[in-house]
């Protein structure tokens, strides 16, 4: 009895398991390896697809994407929620069409504008201490009037320099998998090894943690908000480069599908805790759901829901293993 | 003693109002260097506050602070009193969960950044485990949420002690040894006085008295936002320093509100056998207040809930023998109803009793509103105002009175006196006492020892199974706490119970 209590160590539940699991390697893992899965299927579905112009036609439009997910994953890291990511990037294009290849000054200064404003979202949710989903939700209605108001009808033009660019052929590896590796690696070191990325993944467990130890919150979630809207500014971009045209419109698909890219790569919505590189791959899985149907001759029409069950069938496994956990 | 240059801390006339309470009046505190000082008091009696006043989170209302000789009162805050080296280690802990070991050093140090930064605060929370937690067994790059509770503490107590560009000079330590177990509470208590050797001053806040006693070298001890009384530990007894906090008269107060132990002739209302065993039930009859006592988590919110669910078919092991109402110390989230008037908070429960024809008669609602004002003695001019225009003690008596008025015979009441000042609080005792007395059922979990007085008898809770069973009449806090960490008197009633399960 006296010996029990005394290795007891007042810790009543885990003491069973001293070594702590690695949670977050896990968290990458199995996203990378249902990627991997899917892209195998797609090979031997199409064998055509394992080439290089088979890549880059597949993966095409996943720039857009990895771009929002990584916007998207900066304001989860906040335990916040983005509803106008979409929006905004359709207000990006728009910007852009319209501006960036006759008055480059101009259309720099409203891109500028735009970064601020979202960054000054972020200074407002925390200021007010609003949900972000209201804010954001409201927000989406001003991006996407702000753009029909600036492009009412789908139209303007991608500068030449932006269409060359996100048309470049790298050697050996199609440039959306060189972008994806880059985007990883800066995202990854910019929340998990940096020093200040500590702060802003803590801001979203324990802000009055953070706080204490003398952050400014204000600071912190305008950061994560700024970085949000200039990783939105990059998906707006290079949207207008692949279209090579402007749509008020364009951007709306992407506030859901970054939500989802976030969480199937092995983000949650609350706690703070994400993951940069599960992110890009969770892009990739979003992606590639529609390509794997359609060469499965599932008709397009069915994307959208096989969508949304994967990050419903994410969501309830991952329910169900903490249950047992 | 020595002259004021000589101190570490010197807080003068601290004052801090909130609202109509009165936290802080006017508190005169010195710290040494070196010194290992302990500050005792009631839960309320405004230690929390004046720590959150000593480390920056709270401004004081008037009242000076210097440090090391300097005057600091302006500009004082949470910066300002990491760079001077004065920390805190939190009750409620304040690490974050999804971050790993290194990376919540991090956050504490502002200037551990730049290239190689987790080498550095990985070396740095190592050296500082391994110093006070020898053969502590977690890893620095462990995640925190993955971690117990006590080896959590452990971190965060060691995170405290790690030094980067700005000193360590005053550690203040609130219940540090509540959730670590008795090994490494000692270890603890051992490193502070290797600590005060090297010039650190350390503040503890503890409930624990031969811990103050043995291990501190002055005690201060609070009452009603005052100090009240500065004493070497050395010149003082266990039973001298509960006569300072107060206690005495409290539990003399409390016992004569009920002259005997509950009749056994008064019928069995709960009978329920934890999730984990364990050989003692907890059984409470109609006329009883029963108290569920142990560290926080422990099981008693369970057995609360099970008591909840029983009439409903709930889960085998418990037989409840009546109506139940469950009355939460959680107000904002399981409590009030924020959007609405007093008297609709108090007439929600029994609603089919208000309506006339299917429909509810405005009438009977307000004269109900009003009768319970009177009877729970609600601070408020009309019932018809927000619930939130009420202070936090007021809503609970609202919330009491809910529980009261629908009628039922079993009042679940969990942890009811969360942020609920002295005053009222001693007000609802009263009143659960009178609903007991008329016959109903009270079963109270509280995690503040003080409360348990007002029970008739207590349940002591460990690893989700019940440790010891103490009546009013033998309870003491030494009692309670030792049988929260699963250590019983052998000499206790329930030896032979024990010897049935070995």
């Amino acid at each position: 009895m006296q010996r029990e209590v005394a290795s007891a160590g007042g810790a009543p539940a885990s003491d069973a398991d001293p070594v702590p699991r690695r949670r977050f390697s896990g968290r990458v893992l199995l996203p990378a390896a249902a990627l991997a899965v899917m892209l195998a299927a797609i090979f031997v579905l199409q064998p055509r697809a394992m080439s290089y112009n088979g890549m880059r036609l597949l993966l095409g439009f996943s720039l857009p994407l990895m771009f929002a997910a990584m916007a998207q994953m900066c304001v989860i890291a906040a335990s916040d929620i983005d509803l106008g990511l979409g929006t905004y990037i359709g207000l990006v294009n728009s910007l852009s069409a319209l501006l960036l290849a006759d008055r480059p000054l101009l259309g720099v200064l409203s891109l500028v504008g735009c970064v601020l404003a979202y960054a000054g979202m972020g200074a407002f949710i925390e200021a007010r201490r609003l949900p972000s989903i209201v804010v954001t939700l409201g927000a989406s209605f001003v991006w996407l009037g702000l753009a029909l108001l600036v492009l009412p009808t789908p139209g303007g033009a991608s500068p030449a320099w932006l269409s060359a660019l996100v048309r470049l052929k790298p050697p050996l590896v199609p440039l959306s998998i060189v972008v994806a590796v880059l985007l990883a690696l800066v995202g990854h070191w910019l929340f998990m090894r940096s020093s200040y990325g500590v702060v802003l993944r803590g801001i979203g467990s324990t802000p009055q943690a953070v706080r204490r130890a003398g952050w400014s919150l204000l600071t912190a979630r305008t950061v994560l908000y700024g970085l949000a809207g200039v990783f939105g500014l990059i998906a707006g971009l290079v949207l207008t480069g692949l279209n090579t045209t402007g749509d008020a419109n364009f951007g709306a698909p992407y506030t859901l599908l970054s939500i989802s890219a976030v969480i199937v790569g092995g983000g949650e919505f609350f706690g703070g805790i994400v993951a940069p590189v599960g992110a890009v791959i969770g892009a990739f899985i979003m992606l590639l759901t529609g390509s794997l149907l359609s060469f499965m001759d599932v008709s397009t029409d069915w994307q959208l829901s096989v969508q949304g069950a994967i990050l419903i069938l994410v969501l309830g496994t991952r329910a169900f293993r903490r249950r047992r956990a | 003693m020595s002259g004021a240059t000589d101190s570490l801390v010197v807080l003068g006339g601290i004052a801090k109002q909130f609202g109509a309470v009165r936290a802080l009046a006017g508190v005169d505190l010195t710290i040494l260097p070196g010194e290992v000082l302990a500050v005792v008091g009631h839960n309320g009696a405004g230690k929390s506050t004046l720590m959150q006043v000593l480390i920056g989170t709270l401004a004081p209302d008037t009242g000076s602070i210097a440090v090391a000789g300097r005057d600091e009162t302006a500009g004082y805050d949470v910066r300002r009193a990491h760079a001077l080296g004065i920390r805190c280690v939190f009750q409620e802990l304040s690490l974050c969960p999804n971050l790993r070991v290194f990376e919540n050093v991090r956050i504490l140090h502002h200037g551990l950044m730049g290239f190689g930064w987790p080498r550095r605060a990985r070396r740095l929370v190592r050296a500082a485990l391994d110093e006070i937690f020898p053969g502590h067994g977690i890893d620095a790059d462990a995640v925190v949420g993955d971690l117990s509770i006590g080896q959590r503490q452990m971190v965060e107590i060691a995170r405290a002690f790690t030094v980067t560009d700005q000193p360590v000079r005053l550690v203040i330590l609130d219940e540090p040894t509540s959730s670590l177990g008795a090994r490494a509470a000692e270890q603890l208590l051992r490193f502070t006085r290797r600590a005060a050797g090297r010039g650190i001053s350390c503040i503890f806040i503890s409930h624990r008295l031969r811990e103050v006693l043995e291990h501190t070298d002055r005690v201060v001890v609070m009452r009603d936002g005052q100090v009240v009384a500065r004493d070497r530990a050395a010149d003082l007894t266990e039973a001298l320093l509960v006569e300072r906090m107060g206690v005495m008269a409290d539990a003399a107060h409390a016992a004569s509100t009920r002259a005997n132990g509950a009749g056994a002739d008064l019928p069995v209302r709960v009978d329920i056998q934890p999730t984990a065993g364990g050989t003692i039930r907890l059984i409470a009859r109609a006329g009883e207040v029963v108290g569920l006592a142990g560290l926080d988590g422990h099981g008693q919110r369970d057995t609360l809930l099970q008591a909840f669910a029983a009439p409903r078919g709930g889960g085998p092991g418990a037989r409840v023998d009546g109506s139940v109402a469950y009355v939460s110390g959680d107000r904002p989230r399981e409590g009030v109803f924020p959007l609405w008037s007093i008297g609709r908070n108090v007439t929600i429960g029994l609603l089919r009793r208000l309506s006339r024809g299917g429909f509810l008669s405005p009438q009977a609602e307000s004269a109900t509103a009003d009768e319970w004002r009177l009877r729970v003695k609600v601070r408020t001019p009309d019932m018809n105002n927000p619930i939130l225009s009420l202070s936090g003690g007021n809503q609970q008596k609202v919330l009491i009175a809910r529980a009261f008025a629908c009628g039922a015979d079993i009042l679940l009441l969990d942890d009811p006196m969360r942020g609920v000042d002295v005053g009222t609080k001693q007000e609802l005792f009263e009143d659960i006492r009178a609903e007991a007395d008329a016959g109903k059922c009270v079963l109270l979990y509280t995690t503040e020892t003080q409360e348990l007085q007002h029970c008739d008898r207590v349940y002591v809770f460990y690893r989700g199974a019940i440790t010891e069973e103490i009546a009013r009449a033998a309870l003491t806090e030494d009692r309670v706490l030792r049988a929260s960490f699963g250590q019983t008197d052998d000499t206790g009633q329930h030896s032979g119970g024990r010897a049935d399960a070995a």
